[in-house]
């Protein structure tokens, strides 16, 4: 499986009350909340994404809060993948659990700028810059969270 | 090799003899949390699944606490989700506005949680509980389904940090300053995919509500969760409210930690985490001249009947300052009846200050107290982050209930010691 997209650029611990504000949460509509992802640091987010975009970003990737709509509002919003230097763990498994693929790498996470075109090779762990013609290694997943995402999430795994 | 704590616990619930960090088990779960709004992306979940039947009608609990009473038409509605659920599958614990708590202070309360348990839930803050020597973090809705369905969940064993607690906390220092005074040690990611052990001899100078404040916010610190050794403080709370059976377990005197810490009570000053990561810690000394408009006490942090208590004590007799709203939110039914019965819900409305039903309400932005532009607000909770309670260019300082209560009646981030 591979992605290949736009970059969109964030810093360190990007979290979930930025990812998709409460104040939307009294609806578990993701295209809706889809709408409203990013804006309190990216309003120009919702509406500059393009189905199969990446989105970078540096350490402790959407801590705080335990709320799923942070990892589907980002799906939902057309993002392929999320690469960064480390995710806080509830936003980790939630992406696992519900198949939004995430890397860590802190190459990429420092080099890749806004804008740059992406490619990600889900299989390898392998992201190539097209912009930039560089390539670093991601982080593959140990077998038993592959499992999970081969199966299209935690509730297919477990029937 | 040794195994901490939480390792012990996870290895019992994954009938496992031995478990090492970076292990994939799964765990048999003693209590599945959802609040209002986690637990309908769980249903949702639920159902799109296929599943036609919960795995206990007595572990799985749900608390309608974070936008009610109803704040609007969609709250309500996904209230309505939850209610409906509960009461077609039959799920035992569920609570609903006139008896409902904020969820992380009303489990403890009710005996839902005993030492030794394996528990998640959909909210970050479940490892509140780790108070009581019980495993408990927060996870996703999917992972709520997965629990609600089947009783069991994935975890990958975390290592730990060790923090050896000695002394007793000054006059007017709270759990809260020692919680943000670690977060400001080790930063917002500092026990990332961690546990945080408290132990030591100074454990028995904490009472179980300093705990439940403590490790309520190890989250802020990254952690996977944050956990107390059991001792007669645990078991004296829990003797008239946990019914089930339960089993102590205690780190192995070899266990491994990636780093033990040191933490004099004796020396912790009360602190205040600056907009907008709870590290950013500051004690007085670093603090200037900064002006307010709201105080918000309460929430799961610091909702109980402590908390309450020591803001009664600064605001008694006295008034908050011209200009300043201060909410008071008893985090449960009971701690409202108790701080009525001791005439406290007087002293605040004496003192110019709203009191509320118990809810989560303004901590996370959703109702009962939202700031606008430029606002800034002393509150009790536990997230200051960019927007959290209002406008995105409001302000959050997080800090004890009584550097809160004197922040009201100044008008400005204040100690107790300058009303004296």
């Amino acid at each position: 499986m591979k992605a290949h997209g736009t970059a969109h650029k964030y810093g360190d611990n990007v979290d979930t009350d930025v990812i998709i504000p409460a104040r939307y949460l009294n609806t578990a509509d993701m295209q809706e909340l889809a709408k409203h992802c990013m804006e309190d640091i990216d309003t120009e987010f919702a509406s500059r994404v393009k189905k199969g975009d990446i989105m970078v970003a540096k350490a402790n990737f959407g801590c705080g809060s335990s709320r799923e709509h942070a990892p589907a509002s980002i799906k939902a919003s057309g993002i392929a993948c999320v690469i960064a230097k480390s995710f806080a763990r509830i936003f980790y498994r939630n992406s696992i659990n519900i198949g939004l693929p995430i890397i860590e790498c802190d190459e990429a996470a420092e080099r890749i700028e806004a804008g740059d075109e992406v490619e990600i090779d889900f299989d390898t762990g392998v992201i190539n810059n097209v912009t930039k013609g560089e390539t670093y290694q991601g982080q593959s997943f140990p077998e038993f969270l592959i499992n999970i995402i081969n199966k299209n999430g935690l509730l297919n795994s477990l029937k | 090799m040794g195994m901490t704590m939480t390792q012990k616990i996870l290895a019992a619930h994954a009938g496992l003899d031995e478990v090492k960090p970076g292990q994939l088990i799964m765990a048999d779960l003693d209590l599945v949390l959802g609040n209002d709004v986690t637990t309908p992306v769980a249903i949702n979940e639920f159902h799109k699944a296929g599943f036609d039947s919960i795995f206990s009608k007595d572990k799985i609990t749900m608390v309608m606490d974070h936008f009610t009473p109803n704040k609007d038409i969609k709250a309500a509605a996904q209230c309505k989700q939850c209610r409906d659920f509960a009461r077609e599958y039959g799920v035992k614990n569920y609570f609903d506005v006139g008896d409902m708590g904020i969820e992380h202070a009303l489990l403890p309360e009710k005996g839902l949680v005993a030492p030794g348990d394996c528990v998640i839930g959909a909210d970050s803050h479940t490892c509140t509980y780790g108070a009581l020597g019980a495993f408990s973090t927060g996870v996703g809705s999917t992972d709520m389904c997965a629990g609600m369905a089947k009783g069991k969940d994935w975890f990958r064993v975390p290592s730990a940090i060790k923090f050896n607690i000695t002394g007793k906390l000054p006059k007017y220092s709270a759990a809260k300053d020692v919680i943000l005074h670690i977060i400001g040690m080790i930063g917002v990611d500092g026990a990332l995919y961690k546990s945080m052990e408290f132990s030591g001899e100074g454990l028995k100078n904490l009472t179980m509500e300093d705990r439940l404040c403590m490790a309520n916010m190890a989250i802020e610190a990254g952690a996977k969760n944050g956990i107390f050794a059991v001792d007669e403080v645990t078991l004296d709370y829990i003797k008239d409210k946990v019914t089930k059976e339960y089993k102590i377990f205690e780190a192995d005197p070899d266990a491994e930690y990636d780093e033990v810490y040191d933490i004099d009570l004796s020396t912790i000053k009360p602190t205040v985490a600056f907009p907008h990561l709870p590290e950013n810690a500051k004690t007085f000394d670093q603090i200037g001249d900064v002006k307010i408009d709201q105080v918000v006490i309460g929430s799961c942090t610091n909702g109980r009947i402590e908390d309450i208590r020591a803001a009664a004590e600064i605001l008694k007799g006295r008034h908050i300052a011209d200009g300043v709203r201060c909410i008071i939110i008893p985090a449960t039914q009971k701690v409202y009846l108790t701080a009525m019965k001791e005439g406290l819900l007087e002293i605040f409305i004496n003192a110019g200050c709203a009191v509320s039903t118990p809810t989560c309400g303004p901590c996370l932005g959703g109702h009962m107290g939202i700031l606008a532009k430029g606002e800034r607000a002393v509150a009790t909770t536990n997230r200051n982050f960019v927007g959290r309670m209002g406008h995105p260019e409001s302000e959050v300082y997080l800090a004890s209930p009584y550097v809160a209560a004197a922040s009201a009646v100044t008008g400005k981030i204040s100690q107790p010691s300058e009303l004296e």
